[in-house]
């Protein structure tokens, strides 16, 4: 097969000396701008490019792919151990990494998910490799209707899924659609609950928003409770590895989370979050013992952490084959394809077979690099948590405050920081869940302007919505998700009833 | 009380921006040279990647290579079309005469849009770089095969007719607007579905939800070569070489438009700074490290400064004004 020649030589090119190094370079990057929130992959690759100027087109492209798979997985090296992700990927992380750290099983957190990034990243390499041209085309054919059902599929196990109850789901979500609303509407261009500040213009950022509900919400929380009980962290209980029973409950989560985010994060408006949510959702419904959920299960932590590595090989199917850049660090990598002169879309194959392939291949040993490097320091980063409690979340305000302002260095900003906060902790405190805020935040204006961008289309149609076979299909799953549950209960109690 | 509460932004702004970029002007600067003149700051108003950060990081890179700076350092201020980076630069850097603020057409609709109280009156123009003209593109498989079939489409039924494009007010839309406008049509009612970027449009355009497409050539670029989208006129005033795309104009309509970017230094500079920055950027624009950066990216070079470039922001400003006046964006 054709296919393999060219990914050998592939790899060929990219075990290079060099290339080797420029690997290396890019994920030990990638892996440091990862743990500070706000500095992102795609400003690291901003700041890098004029450097690279100089350099082989292979050899920087190379590092870059290491910077992007390298940010990935720091962020949820933060996200595991002190509650602040570093990306919007690795949000769903937080929630079951954290309470794992917290009871002292830091070690197979961390593992089973530089463990799962790995296989989910090869298996979307090879995914990208073999199935990327076919993909792209299925992927034209997701038109604005279609987004919109996919969107009502995540509210909907999101909302359904998180929390307690239904109704205080539904409420988080609710908050988080109404920061949603904030800024430029992307339709009409009209400004929409700015107030007349210029920095909300363009919305609410969504790592200030997560910043401050996970990080300054947890340390104020911490905060008042300090007195109240003497909550001693266990940095370590039990193997600092992960056991044979993680493992059992760590490969199929694995499995699961590739398949939701190579294909998604292959959508030329796809992304990581919404994977990682479907996937953390689908792990609490499938999961033996639910009742773990919430306070540390390891499924929690495996699912989510290959759906957004693999949804990192996906992106970069649409901007090989077609040159569209879904996330902000692929729009970074096009502008490094155009500083050489190359054009990525259908023809790059075909122009620039050793180039794509030297890309492909280096992404599986960035991957491997990857695994090798942080494994040995699973040990390192656990001992953060064995600093004492005050001074570890006086660092993480410090932290958060800084990735923050290195972000977008303005007042309004840091003062939303800080009302974000304010509100993170009311919410713990009130028992409400907080990943369907950030959820609103994110999917609700896409779907809004998808759903308006579908209806413009159609005139105004809203049977656009069942005509199409994927919006139709993805509209019953929503429904299905939204009724089982009740359905089940009424079941169960009319079966009650009839004992 | 605005200005107040902007100096305060400012200074916070400063610092930081200093600490994060400082690796960063290290590890690019050239050895310090002698002769060099200055040490400047060029902001970029707007995220890393997009054209205004790609500009400013091109000037970084040829003034430093072409040795008329000491070192350049870019600092991105997002938000708002440039709204929020302009306000910064008008309040923060006033009689600076060693920064300057990568801008362009789009700023133009964007601070008409948001009803900016800063305006590009309040800066000090220095000089348009470059220019990139827009495209129209259909399917491959569509059956409109020039712009008088696009036009007849649209005075057929204006509302079946979709335009994908970027962000609204932008570009795209102002090109969208005239065209239908040129077509018989009340440019109000053209029925334009904005995407968040020219990118985001094309799968939406392959996959046949809309009728044509409009973004920058270079956005197109690859899928037209490779016979993907068929390009039915571009918005140049004349045949851009090497292109084999016939104008719109040589087609009987009317929309004469570039995505022009340019530069502008603070208000408040003495006629003599003003007078060493055009001398600086006149310089640039002929080195070769420039013109190598032109190439790289498929920038036509549009330089004109002085009061050339004056009258021509007048003129741009006022007929953009007059477009989202028409389509309903700016009252």
């Amino acid at each position: 097969m054709d296919t393999f020649a060219l990914l050998a030589h592939g790899l060929a090119v990219a075990v290079q000396p060099m290339n080797l190094l420029f690997a290396l370079v890019g994920v030990l990057l990638g892996t440091a701008v990862g743990v500070l929130p706000g500095i992102g992959p795609a400003l690291t690759v901003a700041l890098l490019l004029p450097i690279t100027y100089k350099l082989d087109p292979g050899g920087s492209l190379i590092m870059f792919a290491g910077i992007y798979y390298g940010g990935m997985y720091g962020g949820s090296t933060t996200a595991i151990l002190i509650n602040t992700p570093g990306e919007s990927a690795s949000m769903a992380t937080a929630l079951e990494g954290n309470k794992m750290a917290k009871a002292g099983r830091g070690g197979p957190a961390l593992a089973t998910a530089a463990i799962g990034s790995f296989v989910a990243g090869t298996i979307a390499t090879l995914g990208l490799t073999f199935l990327a041209p076919w993909l792209v085309d299925v992927a034209v054919k997701f038109g604005p209707e279609d987004y919109f059902a996919l969107m009502c599929v995540a509210f909907i196990t999101v909302s359904a899924t998180f929390g307690d109850s239904p109704v205080r789901g539904l409420t988080s979500l609710f908050i988080g659609l109404a920061l949603g609303l904030v800024g430029i509407d992307r339709l009409t261009g009209q400004a929409r609950l700015a107030f007349g500040v210029p920095e909300l213009l363009d919305g609410v950022e969504v790592t200030t928003l997560a910043v401050g509900l996970f990080a300054v919400g947890e340390a104020l929380y911490v905060a008042s409770r300090l007195h109240h009980t003497t909550e001693t962290l266990e940095a370590v209980r039990g193997s600092l590895w992960m056991t044979k029973e993680d493992w059992k409950r760590s490969w199929k989560p694995w499995l699961r989370g590739t398949a939701f985010g190579f294909p998604i994060g292959a959508l030329p408006a796809g992304g990581a979050e919404i994977p990682t949510f479907l996937s953390y959702s689908t792990e609490r419904r499938l999961a033996k013992h639910p009742e773990e959920f919430g306070h540390g299960a390891i499924e929690g932590v495996a699912g989510p952490e290959a759906a957004n590595n693999a949804s990192a090989a996906g992106t970069l199917v649409p901007l090989l084959t077609l040159g569209l850049p879904t996330s902000a660090t692929a729009a970074m990598m096009l502008a490094g394809f155009q500083q050489y002169g190359l054009n990525p879309g259908p023809l790059l194959f075909a122009e620039k077979p050793d180039l794509v392939w030297g890309l492909i291949a280096s992404l599986f040993i960035a991957n491997t690099m990857l695994l090798v490097l942080n494994l040995p320091l699973v040990g390192l980063w656990v001992r953060l948590l064995r600093i004492p409690q005050p001074w570890l979340y006086a660092g993480i305000l410090v932290f958060a405050t800084m990735g923050t302002i290195a972000a977008k260095p303005s007042v309004v900003e840091l003062s939303m920081l800080v009302g974000f906060g304010v509100l993170g902790f009311l919410m713990r405190r009130f028992d409400f869940p907080i990943a369907p805020v950030i959820v609103g935040l994110i999917l609700g204006p896409i779907a809004e302007s998808q759903l308006r961008r579908a209806l413009s289309i159609s005139l105004g149609d809203p049977m656009v919505l069942l005509q199409s076979p994927i919006s139709a299909t993805l509209l019953a799953i929503a429904l299905l998700a939204l009724i089982l549950p009740f359905a089940m209960q009424g079941l169960a109690r009319f079966k009650a009833d009839a004992d | 009380m605005t200005t107040l509460r902007s100096a305060a932004r400012h200074s916070v702004t400063r610092r930081f921006s200093l600490a994060a970029f400082a690796g960063l002007a290290m590890a690019v600067s050239a050895p310090a040279q002698a002769q060099a003149p200055m040490e400047l700051k060029i902001m970029a108003p707007a995220a890393p990647g997009g054209g205004w950060d790609q500009t400013a990081r091109s000037m970084q890179q040829a003034l430093v290579a072409a040795g008329l700076a000491k070192s350049v350092q870019v600092v991105n201020v997002p938000g708002a079309g440039g709204s929020v980076g302009i306000a910064q630069f008008v309040t923060g850097a006033k009689g600076d005469g060693k920064q300057l603020m990568v801008n362009g057409f789009v700023m133009v609709g964007a601070l008409l849009a948001n009803r900016s109280p800063v305006t590009l009156d309040h800066v000090t123009p220095i000089a348009r770089l470059t220019e990139e003209t827009q495209v129209i593109v259909v399917p491959a498989n569509s059956p409109i095969k020039d712009a008088k079939d696009l036009a007849a489409a649209v005075k057929a039924d204006v509302a079946k007719v979709t335009f994908a494009g970027g962000s609204a007010g932008g570009t795209d839309h102002i090109v969208a607007a005239l065209f239908v406008g040129q077509a018989g049509v009340e440019a109000a009612k053209v029925n334009y579905i904005p995407f968040s970027g020219g990118g985001e449009s094309i799968a939406a355009i392959l996959g046949g939800k809309v009728t044509a497409g409009i973004s920058g050539y270079g956005e197109y670029e690859s899928q037209i070569t490779a016979g993907k989208l068929r390009a039915i006129g571009v918005t140049a005033p004349r045949r851009v070489p090497g292109l084999n795309i016939p104008t719109l104009k040589e087609q009987g309509f009317e929309v004469v438009l570039t995505n022009w970017r340019s530069v502008m230094a603070p208000p408040g500079i003495t006629p003599e700074q003003r007078a060493v920055l055009e001398d600086l950027v006149g310089k640039m624009v002929k080195s070769p490290a420039w013109q190598d950066i032109l190439k790289q990216k498929g920038w036509d070079d549009a330089y004109l400064s002085g009061d050339k470039f004056k009258e021509f922001l007048t003129f741009e400003g006022y007929r953009v004004r007059g477009v989202l006046v028409a389509i309903g964006l700016v009252r």
